[in-house]
C-alpha cells in the first residue's frame, strides 16, 4: 500500500522537491521560517500553520520571513519571477488580497500582455481559504472566483494530498503566475501520495465518481462532500458522477460538457459566495454551450450572500454540506425532462 | 559646488553620452507635445522633460543587466536604460513594431532584456518590483543592483514605505530614487508631504538618505555613484530625494491652472539641466560646444524619423487581441 500523508505534508513536499531540484525556487511570507531575529528557534512556526516547517534549516538562504508588508512581499515576488527567480509567497491568508491586490492583478497577470509578450513571471502565490474552523470574516472567505476573472492568472484549487502535490509542482514549473488555494480544513486530510514528484496538468479535471443520473462539480473541500451526498445517494438509487476541475483557471469546460451530455443534469458546489462565483460560471457555460442535453435546470450550491459568520452555529449553516448537496442533487433528478 | 565639481570625474565620452541621453530624452518628449496636441497619438502622455539629469545620472551607473522600475513618467527613464527610442515611439502609437507590440502604450514601456521592468500606470506600482529584483540579485549571487523611479505622489503610497522597509530588512541592493517635481497631479507636496524632505524618512527605516538639486547632473550622478557602489557591496538600499521640476502637466491636455503665472518660464531660464550641464562641460573646457551642437542635431534627426517611421507603422493585426496573455493555458 502507498504512503499515506497529509494534504499539508504533500505541500512541504512538492515545495521541498522543486528546491532541491532547482535552486532559483524560493519561498517567502510572514513567519514562513518563523522566529527571524528572535532569540528562540529559527524554524519555529514554518507559516502559521505549519506548511513550510523544515524548509528554512535545509535551504536557509531562500526561506524567508518578512515583515507583515504583503504589498512590498507579493509585489517582489512578481519582480523576482521577471528577474531569474521562481517565487514561491505565501498570502497567509486569501482575505487579506484587499492590502496588496494591485501587486497581483496590475503588475503580475499583466506583464506578459503588457510588455507584448516578452515577460515570463513564473511565480505562485499559495493562499489559505475557506470557512470551518471559526476564524471569522477576515479570515474565512473562498474568493477564488475573483483571481478566476483575471486574465493572466492561473487559479488552483486542489482536494486532496494527491493531487495538492502534483499541482504544486506544475505551479512552480509553470511559466505564468498561479494562485494556489489551500483549504485550511483540509490540511489535516490524509491520503496516499507517492514519494517521488510528479506534476499534474494544470486544467485537467478528475472524474472523481462516474455515475449516469446527474453530475455534480465540485471544487475544493467541496469534493469530499459531495463525496458523502453521493455515498447516500446512491442507497435512494441516484447515481452522481463527480468531477473536480481542480483549476478554475485554466477551466476544463471538455470534461464538464461531457459528462452533462451523458447525465443531463448538473449541480455545481462552491464554497464561495453565489454572485459571479465558481458555480454561477460553470451553470453559465454548461447553459450556453450544452443547453440541448440538459433535462433540468443546473443548479448551484453555494455560501450565501453573506461574510462568513463567527459563531458556530452560524458558520455550521454557511459551508455547504452533504445535506444540502444531496437536497440539491434530488431537486435535479426529479425535475422532469425537457420537451 | 563650484561650476565643474563632479564634471572632471567624468571623461568626455560619458559626459558626451551623458549629454546624448538627456537631450534625446528632451527632444522625445518635446515632440510629442506637439505630436500629441494633433490627436494622432492615443491615450494618456505624461512627459519627462525637466527632468532629464536624474534618469541620465543614475542610469549612466548601470549595466545592462541592471534593474530599473519606472513610473507614469516613464519616457526619460527608459531612454537613459537603454530602450530603443524608434520602438518606444512606435509603442507610444500604438503600433506593432513597438517595443510592446502597441499592447502597453505610453504607460507600460518596458524591455526586461535592457532591465526595464516597466513604466507603471499605478503610482507606487514598481517599489515592490524592485525589491523582488534586488532579491533576485541576491539569491543568484550576481552584482546587479535594482532602482526604483518614483514621484512625491508615489512616495506617499503605501507599498513605497513597505518597500523601504523590506529591501532595509532583507538587506537588498536596491536604490530608491525620488523624483520631487513639487506636484502629485495637481496636488503640491506642499500639501501633500509634511516635513521638508522625502528623503528624511530614510532614517525611519535605518538607511542612508540623500537630497539632491534634481537639475544637476553632476550632483545626481555623483549621490547615485555611491548608492550604486554600496548596494552592489552588499550596503543595502539607498534613498535618495532628487528636487526638481517638470515642464509639462501631470498629463498631456492638462491646463496646469494650479501653477504660478511664468513658473515654468522661469524654471527653464535659470535651473534648465541642459543648460546647466552645457554651461558647466564648455566652461570648464572639457568638450567643445560644436560637439554639444552636433549631438542636438543628431537627436533631432533621430527622433524626426522615429516620429515618421512610426505614424506610417502598421497597426496590431485583430488577432493580437488574444495572444499574449499567458505562456501556456490548456483549459
Amino acid at each position: 500500500m502507498a504512503r499515506r500523508i497529509t494534504f499539508m505534508q504533500a505541500i512541504n513536499e512538492a515545495l521541498r522537491q522543486e528546491m532541491e531540484r532547482d535552486e532559483t525556487v524560493v519561498v517567502f511570507g510572514e513567519d514562513n521560517a518563523g522566529g527571524a531575529g528572535a532569540p528562540g528557534e529559527d524554524d519555529a512556526w514554518g507559516g502559521v500553520m505549519g506548511v513550510t516547517k523544515g524548509l528554512y534549516p535545509s535551504f536557509p538562504g531562500r526561506v524567508l520571513d518578512t515583515p507583515i508588508s504583503e504589498s512590498a512581499f507579493i509585489g517582489a515576488a512578481a519582480g523576482a519571477a521577471c528577474s531569474g527567480l521562481r517565487p514561491v509567497a505565501e498570502l497567509m491568508f486569501v482575505d487579506f488580497m484587499g492590502v496588496c491586490f494591485d501587486q497581483i492583478f496590475n503588475q503580475a497577470a499583466k506583464f506578459r500582455y503588457m510588455f507584448g509578450g516578452k515577460a515570463k513571471t513564473p511565480m505562485v502565490i499559495r493562499t489559505m481559504y475557506g470557512a470551518g474552523i471559526r476564524a471569522a470574516s477576515q479570515h474565512s472567505q473562498s474568493l477564488y472566483p475573483i483571481f478566476t476573472h483575471i486574465p493572466g492568472l492561473k487559479v488552483v484549487v486542489p482536494s486532496n494530498p494527491y493531487d495538492a502535490k502534483g499541482l504544486m509542482i506544475a505551479s512552480i514549473r509553470d511559466d505564468d503566475p498561479v494562485i494556489f488555494f489551500e483549504n485550511k480544513v483540509l490540511y489535516q486530510m490524509e491520503g496516499e501520495v507517492p514519494e517521488e514528484p510528479y506534476a499534474i496538468p494544470l486544467g485537467e479535471a478528475e472524474y472523481v465518481r462516474e455515475g449516469e443520473d446527474v453530475t455534480i462539480v465540485a471544487i475544493g473541500r467541496m469534493v469530499s462532500m459531495a463525496e458523502q451526498a453521493a455515498e447516500a445517494l446512491a442507497d435512494e438509487g441516484i447515481e452522481c458522477e463527480i468531477i473536480d476541475p481542480r483549476t478554475t483557471s485554466p477551466l476544463d469546460t471538455e470534461t464538464v460538457f461531457e459528462s452533462v451530455e451523458n447525465t443531463g443534469r448538473l449541480v455545481v458546489v462552491d464554497e464561495s459566495n453565489p454572485r459571479c462565483s465558481l458555480a454561477a460560471d460553470i451553470c453559465a457555460l454548461v447553459a450556453q454551450e450544452r443547453f440541448e442535453d440538459l433535462k433540468a435546470a443546473p443548479k448551484m450550491v453555494t455560501a450565501p450572500h453573506t461574510p462568513p459568520p463567527f459563531s458556530p452555529a452560524l458558520e455550521d449553516l454557511y459551508v455547504p454540506d452533504p445535506e444540502r448537496i444531496a437536497a440539491a442533487v434530488r431537486e435535479v433528478a426529479g425535475a422532469g425532462a425537457r420537451a | 559646488m563650484t561650476e565643474v565639481a563632479g564634471a572632471r570625474e567624468l571623461g568626455r565620452e560619458q559626459l558626451l553620452d551623458a549629454y546624448r541621453t538627456m537631450r534625446t530624452i528632451r527632444e522625445f518628449e518635446e515632440r510629442l507635445h506637439v505630436e500629441f496636441a494633433t490627436g494622432e497619438i492615443p491615450g494618456f502622455v505624461h512627459l519627462y522633460a525637466g527632468e532629464e539629469a536624474i534618469a541620465a545620472g543614475v542610469c549612466a551607473h548601470l549595466d545592462e543587466d541592471d534593474y530599473i522600475a519606472s513610473t507614469h513618467r516613464g519616457h526619460g527613464h527608459a531612454i537613459a536604460k537603454g530602450c530603443d527610442v524608434k520602438a518606444m515611439m512606435k509603442e507610444i502609437y500604438g503600433k506593432a513594431e513597438g517595443l510592446c507590440h502597441g499592447k502597453g502604450g505610453s504607460m507600460h514601456i518596458a524591455d526586461l532584456e535592457k532591465g526595464m521592468l516597466g513604466a507603471n500606470g499605478i503610482v507606487g506600482g514598481g517599489p515592490p518590483l524592485v525589491c523582488g529584483a534586488g532579491l533576485s540579485a541576491k539569491v543568484r549571487g550576481t552584482r546587479q543592483v535594482a532602482v526604483s523611479f518614483t514621484g512625491d505622489g508615489g512616495s506617499n503610497q503605501g507599498t513605497f514605505l513597505e518597500s523601504l522597509n523590506l529591501a532595509a530588512v532583507w538587506g537588498l541592493p536596491c536604490v530608491f530614487v525620488v523624483e520631487n517635481n513639487g506636484y502629485a497631479e495637481a496636488t503640491s507636496t506642499n500639501f501633500s508631504v509634511r516635513g521638508l524632505d522625502i528623503a528624511k524618512r530614510a532614517d525611519g527605516f535605518g538607511i542612508p538618505g540623500v537630497v539632491v538639486d534634481g537639475h544637476d547632473f553632476f550632483a545626481v550622478h555623483e549621490a547615485a555613484g555611491e548608492a550604486v557602489e554600496r548596494a552592489r557591496n552588499g550596503g543595502g538600499p539607498t534613498l535618495i530625494e532628487c528636487k526638481v521640476n517638470r515642464y509639462y502637466g501631470h498629463f498631456e491636455g492638462d491646463a496646469q491652472t494650479y501653477r504660478a503665472p511664468n513658473e515654468v518660464e522661469e524654471i527653464r531660464r535659470e535651473k534648465d539641466c541642459l543648460m546647466l550641464f552645457r554651461r558647466r562641460v564648455v566652461s570648464a573646457g572639457l568638450v567643445e560646444e560644436e560637439e554639444l551642437d552636433r549631438i542636438d542635431d543628431e537627436v533631432r534627426n533621430l527622433i524626426d524619423e522615429a516620429v515618421e517611421e512610426a505614424k506610417a507603422a502598421p497597426d496590431p493585426s485583430p488577432e493580437e487581441l488574444l495572444t499574449d496573455v499567458y505562456v501556456s493555458y490548456q483549459g
